[in-house]
């Protein structure tokens, strides 16, 4: 029962989260997250500096801002959550891909929608004198 | 102070029918708690029942509490038929404020609190049966639902007399549903009883996922998985795609009335729409959570009782899953005339439609079962039959609203109204009835008696048609929904005829009443006692009536598709039953009060809330928050079921099935 | 052919869709290890987390140009203190990883050492963010006075909460892992604890990201 328990990977998958080679050297392990640390550290000062600068050009700059952030939560997905494509973790990626799929939907769905609802609203100013006439 | 906003005026003493019936069901209440203690059941129903993790046990609550719930939301419903009949130029004998209240608790009630127990119950149940499990993944945590779904009915029906229920309908559209407009009780009683009620149904979503996904038997692969399976797994996904989105847009409402946030406000640049936006967002995934395990009810219903497989299972999966993805896409729909203008209109109508091209494949695939097959006309595939034609009427209504221009003139009238009745009752609580039918010897050891079950089903398919047909017809004419009176003499003859079409539903549900009282005293008449009372095909048949705590003496093999189909099969052939196994020890979880005592918690801390009893509310969360530690600190988590009592039970039980391969000894 | 025979044969031919490869396949072993179990519940869980952060980012994205009159990011956020933040938090998975990295090799002490410096990170993070927001408040910017300041302490302040809540669970934990030792349990415990914590990470770039740097830039 206990071997069943602790079974830290069956064969064909692996908790998500956990990495092959527990039993693998610890110095392995701590290079692992440090190389995460460093790339996070990397990609968030990178972030923090193209707002202020004119380094990109300025309308691009939300859009540098996304990239940059996708690519850290990938570090940390790499790096600190041990996600990889290998066949052990199918079931992970596959949670995970249907998971950003929706977030996908849900957010640019109701931006796409409530761009087009606000648009063809009544300007503000308007409504609110429609609302002291009574 | 000590009680926050509550005082006595919270009582209904000046309103008679909230006043009566709230004496009578406390009275009621009262009095069954009087016979339990009176016939000394508390530790049986302590030990058996409140505490279980069993699954099958929990499966069986819920559907009780979806069952109790249907009373209570159907008497809403006959109380606005009567009131609608009545009120030509005339105003009836329901004022405003508490119609406003019936038709919003309706609402609510019959989604939240009875479709989704009856669903929800039935996926528990049968669900580890069907893989060839002993339990679900996290079965503390399903008991946790389980009294959490009870806590919201509690808080939800504690309205009646304690206060009031919201009246803005069963979604709470703000700015109506804004502090501004809605400063009572109500609302807050809407949304916290739903928030609560709605993490004990993000953890069973999150509970079937895990339990299908990573504890079927071995063997079992994905494509030799029954077909209810799938929909559970699809159904379940949903849950935990779509309940976050509810959670956060009831939390936003509840900021702006608790904390003055302008999310939803007519002012300070608050935006009522997105409120709309994001609970659709929720409510369009939820009709398919709904809808997806009925779906799977009838695969399993009409190829037992056609003698056949499914016809393509394949197709079938594929369906299941495409609709699950596609039900992300649509919730547009349901506001078409928002004004979100025509590029995005078109867009979610085209989406709409697209997404009955699954469900007509599995119509198809439901039909084909059937033909060439030996249709026994037993209880369960009557209600599949009179799905299969309710629902496609209802559907196809559905996708005539998907056209933007239709909906327009259709938007919120009865048509709607008589739409979502259609494929939610053919749909939803006629694959609730029929799984009942199918499951109930299974769960209890005897089968229904079947007259009354007939009875049951022609006047809840007769009565549904003269309820809801003159609704279509009165949406065209253009009556709208939630009028509590109205001055167009037409309409009225429709709605009489509709107010009848309610009366035979009630006959309905006194026939399902009748028949379970009936049943429970004459059980010795129809009891099931190898477990396999339909020849079914699925694992779920290969167990006792009712199964043991751990389903199964030896976790079954599961060689081909139709495990138990083809082993029985063999077994028939053979004249002789398999070999039988080599017997082990099984650990099975305890029982444990976690579940109720912090839903108990959760009921407090719900109830201050909503009137602002600050200290009871700290008090709550420190109560939930001690309960889980408290789980969290246990030792001991299972116990043992030895061996010889193990091949005890499955020795009776393969002796019980001789008669299955020796049918002369039957006799 | 009838589908069973179909999935045996497609099972065997790597040409057809439904090829099981030359090796076992997790279908055969039947039910998973606990320890798989109770991470992938988990890490369903997490996910519907994150689709909830995504109901509270997507008011957030449409309500943030609503400023009511009232002050906008631009002029409210210090990005110096964010930054701080990001780093706390940063630094916290990052001894969050060394935490498991020591619950592998069984060290009580190096075990509770992380998980403490863990904590302490949390905590200076939270520190730093309800002085922010007390700070706002002060100047009349609260979550009252516009649906853009409303759904930013809505959102911030969510993940705050998680923050908060997982502090508290870390606490309790420490506490069971002196008092009971690294029993099956913890550790199953604890490896839902890291993917918590982890993830929370990862929310902080997308709210650092969406409500700070484009506040800031636009």
């Amino acid at each position: 029962m206990s071997q069943f328990e602790e079974a830290h990977s069956w064969p064909g998958e692996i908790a998500p989260g956990d990495h092959h080679g527990e039993d693998g050297s610890f110095a392995a392990g701590i290079r692992g997250y440090l190389i995460g640390f460093a790339l996070s550290v990397v990609l968030t000062v990178a972030s923090f500096s193209i707002v202020g600068t004119k380094l990109i050009w300025a309308p691009g700059i939300p859009v540098a801002l996304a990239v940059l952030a996708v690519a850290q939560m990938g570090v940390h997905l790499v790096f600190f959550l041990h996600i990889n494509t290998g066949p052990d973790s199918t079931n992970n990626v596959l949670a995970l891909a249907f998971g950003v799929l929706i977030v996908a939907m849900v957010v640019g769905g109701s931006l796409w929608i409530m761009y087009h609802l606000n648009s063809n609203m009544m300007p503000m100013n308007a409504l609110m004198d429609l609302h002291t006439q009574h | 102070m000590l009680l926050g906003k509550l005082s006595l005026d919270a009582l209904p003493l000046h309103e008679p029918i909230p006043l009566i019936t709230s004496i009578v069901l406390v009275l009621g209440i009262l009095g069954i708690l009087a016979w339990i203690t009176a016939k000394g059941s508390w530790p049986y129903l302590w030990n058996e029942w409140i505490t279980s993790v069993d699954h099958k046990r929990i499966g069986v609550m819920y559907f009780m509490l979806g069952f109790v719930m249907l009373l209570r939301g159907f008497s809403d419903a006959i109380m606005m038929r009567a009131q609608q009949a009545l009120a030509y130029n005339a105003p009836g004998y329901l004022p405003p404020e508490h119609y406003d209240q019936i038709f919003s608790a309706h609402g609510s009630i019959m989604i939240f609190f009875v479709a989704m127990p009856f669903m929800i119950g039935l996926m528990n149940f049968v669900v580890p049966l069907q893989i060839g499990a002993r339990d679900v993944a996290f079965p503390t945590f399903n008991s946790v639902s389980l009294w959490l779904t009870a806590t919201g009915v509690l808080l939800a029906n504690v309205s009646l007399a304690v206060g009031e229920f919201a009246r803005t309908g069963w979604l709470a559209y703000p700015p109506l549903s804004e502090l501004k407009f809605s400063p009572g009780v109500g609302v807050d009683y809407y949304l916290w009883s739903l928030q609560l009620s709605g993490i004990g149904t993000l953890m069973s979503g999150i509970n079937l996922v895990t339990t299908i996904l990573k504890m079927r038997a071995p063997g079992m692969s994905y494509t030799r998985m029954p077909v209810f399976c799938w929909t559970a797994l699809a159904s379940n996904l949903l849950i935990v795609a779509a309940f976050p989105i509810l959670t956060a847009t009831f939390a936003m409402l509840l900021l702006d009335r608790y904390l003055g946030f302008h999310f939803f406000t007519n002012n300070f640049g608050g935006n009522p729409m997105m409120y709309i936006n994001l609970i659709w967002a929720w409510g369009h995934p939820e009709v398919y959570i709904l809808i997806l395990p009925a779906f799977g009810v009838f695969s399993e219903v009409i190829s037992t009782f056609s003698g056949k497989p499914l016809f393509g299972y394949r197709s079938m999966v594929a369906a299941t899953m495409a609709i699950c993805i596609l039900s992300f896409m649509v919730w547009l729909h349901h506001f078409f005339t928002m004004g979100a203008g025509a590029d995005v209109n078109g867009f979610f109508g085209i989406m709409t439609m697209i997404i009955a091209v699954p469900t007509g494949v599995k119509v198809f695939n439901w039909l084909f079962t059937m033909y060439g097959g030996r249709i026994r006309f037993e209880v369960p595939i009557l209600w599949a039959i009179g799905f299969m034609v309710t629902f496609v009427i209802g559907g196809m209504t559905g996708v005539l609203m998907a056209v933007p221009p239709v909906d327009f003139v259709l938007h919120n009238s009865l048509f709607l109204i008589a739409h979502f009745h259609n494929v939610v009752i053919g749909g939803v609580v006629f694959g609730a009835f029929a799984g009942y039918t199918y499951w109930f010897p299974k769960a209890f050891g005897f089968r229904l008696h079947e007259g009354l079950g007939k009875a049951a089903f022609w006047f809840w398919l007769i009565g549904f048609y003269v309820a809801f047909m003159p609704l279509y017809v009165l949406g065209l004419m253009g009556m709208t929904r939630r009028m509590q009176h109205y001055d167009v003499a037409d309409w009225q003859p429709w709605l009489i005829v509709a107010a009848c079409g309610a009366v035979l539903i009630l006959c309905g549900i006194i026939c399902h009443i009748a028949q379970l009282v009936v049943s429970i005293r004459t059980r010795a008449q129809r009891m099931d006692d190898t477990g396999d009372p339909w020849d079914g095909r699925t694992l779920e048949w290969s167990t006792t009536s009712p199964p043991p705590a751990f389903n199964f003496a030896v976790v079954p093999d599961v060689r081909g598709e139709e495990a138990y189909w083809g082993a029985k099969r063999k077994a028939i052939q053979a004249g002789r039953l398999a070999e039988e196994p080599k017997y082990e020890a099984i650990e099975m979880p305890r029982n444990s009060p976690t579940g109720f005592v912090a839903a108990f918690f959760a009921t407090i801390t719900g109830f201050a809330l909503i009137w602002h009893i600050w200290w009871m509310v700290l008090m709550g969360l420190f109560g939930a928050f001690a309960t889980f530690v408290a789980f969290a600190w246990r030792d001991v988590e299972e116990f043992e079921v030895p061996a010889e009592e193990v091949a005890r039970m499955d020795r009776e039980r393969r002796q019980a099935r001789l008669v299955i391969v020796n049918p002369e000894l039957r006799a | 052919m009838s589908a069973a025979t179909s999935t045996a044969a497609a099972a065997q031919n790597p040409h057809r869709l439904g090829y099981r490869g030359l090796g076992p396949h997790p279908s055969d072993h039947g039910r998973s290890p606990k320890r798989i179990i109770v991470g992938y519940g988990f890490w369903i869980f997490l996910l519907s987390d994150f689709v909830m952060f995504s109901g509270f980012f997507a008011a957030f994205a449409v309500l943030s140009g609503a400023n009511a009159g009232g002050p906008s990011g631009r002029e409210l956020f210090d990005i110096h203190n964010i930054g701080v933040e990001t780093g706390c938090l940063l630094l916290s998975s990052v001894a969050c990883g060394m935490a498991s990295l020591a619950v592998d090799a069984r060290n009580a002490v190096w075990t509770q050492l992380m998980l403490m410096v863990t904590g302490l990170l949390g905590l200076v993070f939270i520190v730093l963010e309800v002085r922010e927001f007390s700070g706002l408040i002060d100047q009349g910017a609260g979550p009252q006075r516009s649906a853009f300041l409303s759904s930013f302490f809505a959102l911030v302040g969510c993940h705050g909460l998680h923050v908060s809540a997982g502090l508290l669970w870390l606490g309790t934990m420490m506490a069971q892992i002196y008092a009971k030792g690294f029993t099956p349990n913890m550790i199953r415990r604890f490896m839902c604890f890291s993917l918590f914590w982890h993830a929370l990470d990862i929310i902080w770039v997308g709210v650092f990201t969406v409500v700070y740097l484009m506040g800031v830039a636009r």
